[in-house]
């Protein structure tokens, strides 16, 4: 009893500081600055609750994530796959570094006119745009993880007998994990600003629609609720991929 | 017949940048099956290019290198190294596995791995840590695990770059006075560098002495005519110190002075 009340212990800054930030928001929005145009927390709360009861929010967060994941990944397996080549073979790195170099400085949420036009305004443009943006940061990650591999992992696995196939399966792909997951983590925050972009332009469903007709109708409370489910959701997400790379790669480490 | 034979070596490096220069040159030496040897010399004198060339990582730029008559064309499992650092294991899998990876690599089936690389594990006294992942363990266990790992693949020699350089003092006693039973107990030629004198003396059957870099040669050979049981405070090895100190030191200043560190510490 004693031990699992010290394991809550640990919690309790964090909690707190996750109820002080709807205390402010509450402080500030009951009196400071008073307006329909920003609701005090409970309201968005209860409008929130409102939305999960009926189900409406269940419908546009599934389509936002469904997007997300099939779009994140597509871009991880291909970025994963680029990155690896890169990272392996000197002349392919060569050819592709000015494409990837340049390429990557293009936001993903400036393709989103160019994925309307190529794809209209069904999935495919969503899930093209989140392929986008993942793709890139997977590959340099991926890429940079090959080429931090220390000479004497490659040499010693050499003077094991290893093949140049089995360097690859056994040495250089398990020395890149942490890096490739690392790549996945940041990629997977910016799926979250981007589809949020692409939603506001061209979509039936999903959170950024949901957001932006609310703001059509004035309801602000609805719009907020939107924030905070991403606020939420990405919170989640993220908390996921750090204890994936705990509990996955903390064997991995690229040090020893 | 010898085990290595190094004949007329010489390694330059040019680099993109800057002047080539020769690290080694002339470098003639051979070794005998059974031999603990040991290759001594300052920093900077080339002795790491020597092993890099005899584990096939490099190539000299001529002369040859031989291992049982045979020309030398690049790394194999015939001379496993044991490198300085620990960032030649494998972090991802456990000491045993680490120790499989030669076997793995060959083949072997996954019981009659296991059971060998547990016979070397505990040969290297590391019995029970079996299931460790290398960054649980001590930077002393970490050597022992390369050492079992190499040996697993049961080599012809083993290539060794001063592998106890970054342990701590005690360790460093306890590995040393541990190796060449290890190195009995397995039935393998050694070679291993090192810029510790007492190390060359404690291990070697033999020591190579080296000139000062760059374009450095071998300077000289002493027979260390020990028995198995050494220990640094016997007059015998004493003996030895003396004859290997009065060739290096002068070595050592040499190389000092090369890079400016000198400054009257000479005489």
């Amino acid at each position: 009893m004693n031990g699992r009340w010290r394991e809550w212990a640990g919690y309790w800054p964090f909690a707190a500081g996750f109820l002080g930030m709807f205390a402010v928001w509450h402080v500030v929005a009951s009196w400071f600055f008073v307006s329909v145009l920003f609701p005090p927390p409970l309201p968005v709360l209860a409008k929130g609750w409102e939305l999960v009861l009926s189900g409406d929010l269940w419908i546009h967060i599934w389509a936002s994530l469904r997007r997300i994941a099939t779009g994140f990944a597509l871009g991880s397996t291909v970025g994963i796959l680029v990155g690896l080549v890169i990272g392996s073979f000197q002349m392919v790195r060569r050819l592709l570094d000015p494409v990837v170099e340049t390429l990557r400085f293009i936001p993903a949420v400036a393709m989103i006119t160019v994925a309307v036009i190529w794809f209209g305004i069904g999935e495919s443009s969503k899930v093209f745009i989140i392929f986008y943006g993942t793709v890139f940061i997977v590959i340099l990650s991926t890429a940079a993880g090959v080429a931090n591999i220390a000479t004497n992992k490659i040499r010693a696995a050499e003077s094991l007998g290893a093949s140049r196939l089995q360097m690859f399966l056994h040495v250089t792909l398990p020395a890149t994990v942490p890096f490739i997951l690392t790549g996945m983590r940041l990629a997977m925050a910016n799926a979250f600003t981007t589809i949020v972009a692409a939603e506001l332009v061209a979509a039936n469903e999903g959170i950024g629609t949901l957001m932006w007709q609310s703001r059509l109708y004035m309801q602000v409370e609805v719009v907020f609720v939107v924030l905070l489910t991403l606020a939420l959701l990405g919170f989640v997400v993220d908390r996921v991929f750090r204890w994936a790379i705990f509990t996955f790669a903390h064997n991995y480490s690229p040090v020893v | 017949m010898s085990l290595v034979t190094f004949q007329n070596v010489e390694k330059e490096y040019r680099p993109r940048r800057g002047r080539p220069y020769v690290a080694v040159r002339e470098f003639q030496l051979e070794t005998q099956p059974g031999e603990f040897f040991c290759l001594l010399g300052p920093s900077g004198c080339g002795k790491t290019t020597v092993l890099n060339m005899l584990a096939g990582f490099e190539h000299p730029t001529s002369g040859s290198i031989r291992l049982g008559g045979k020309p030398i064309r690049g790394p194999g499992p015939d001379r496993a190294v044991v490198f300085q650092g620990d960032d030649s294991l494998f972090g991802w899998l456990t000491a045993l596995e680490n120790v499989e990876f030669g076997l793995r690599m060959r083949g072997v089936p996954a019981r009659e791995r296991r059971e060998r690389a547990r016979h070397f594990l505990d040969l290297v006294g590391l019995a029970g840590q079996d299931h460790k992942h290398p960054n649980q363990l001590s930077g002393g266990m970490k050597q022992r695990i390369q050492i079992a790992r190499v040996l697993a693949t049961e080599p012809t020699m083993l290539l060794m770059d001063e592998p106890f350089a970054a342990l701590d003092a005690q360790t460093r006693l306890l590995m040393q006075e541990q190796m060449r039973a290890i190195a009995n107990a397995a039935h393998t030629s050694v070679f291993f560098i090192t810029h510790d004198i007492d190390e060359a003396i404690m291990l070697g059957n033999r020591i190579g002495v080296m000139m000062a870099g760059p374009a450095s040669t071998l300077k000289g050979l002493v027979e260390v005519a020990l028995g198995e049981q050494r220990s640094r405070t016997d007059a015998a090895f004493m003996d030895v110190y003396r004859i290997v100190y009065d060739m290096i030191r002068e070595e050592v200043l040499k190389s000092s002075r090369a890079s400016g560190l000198t400054a009257g510490a000479g005489q």
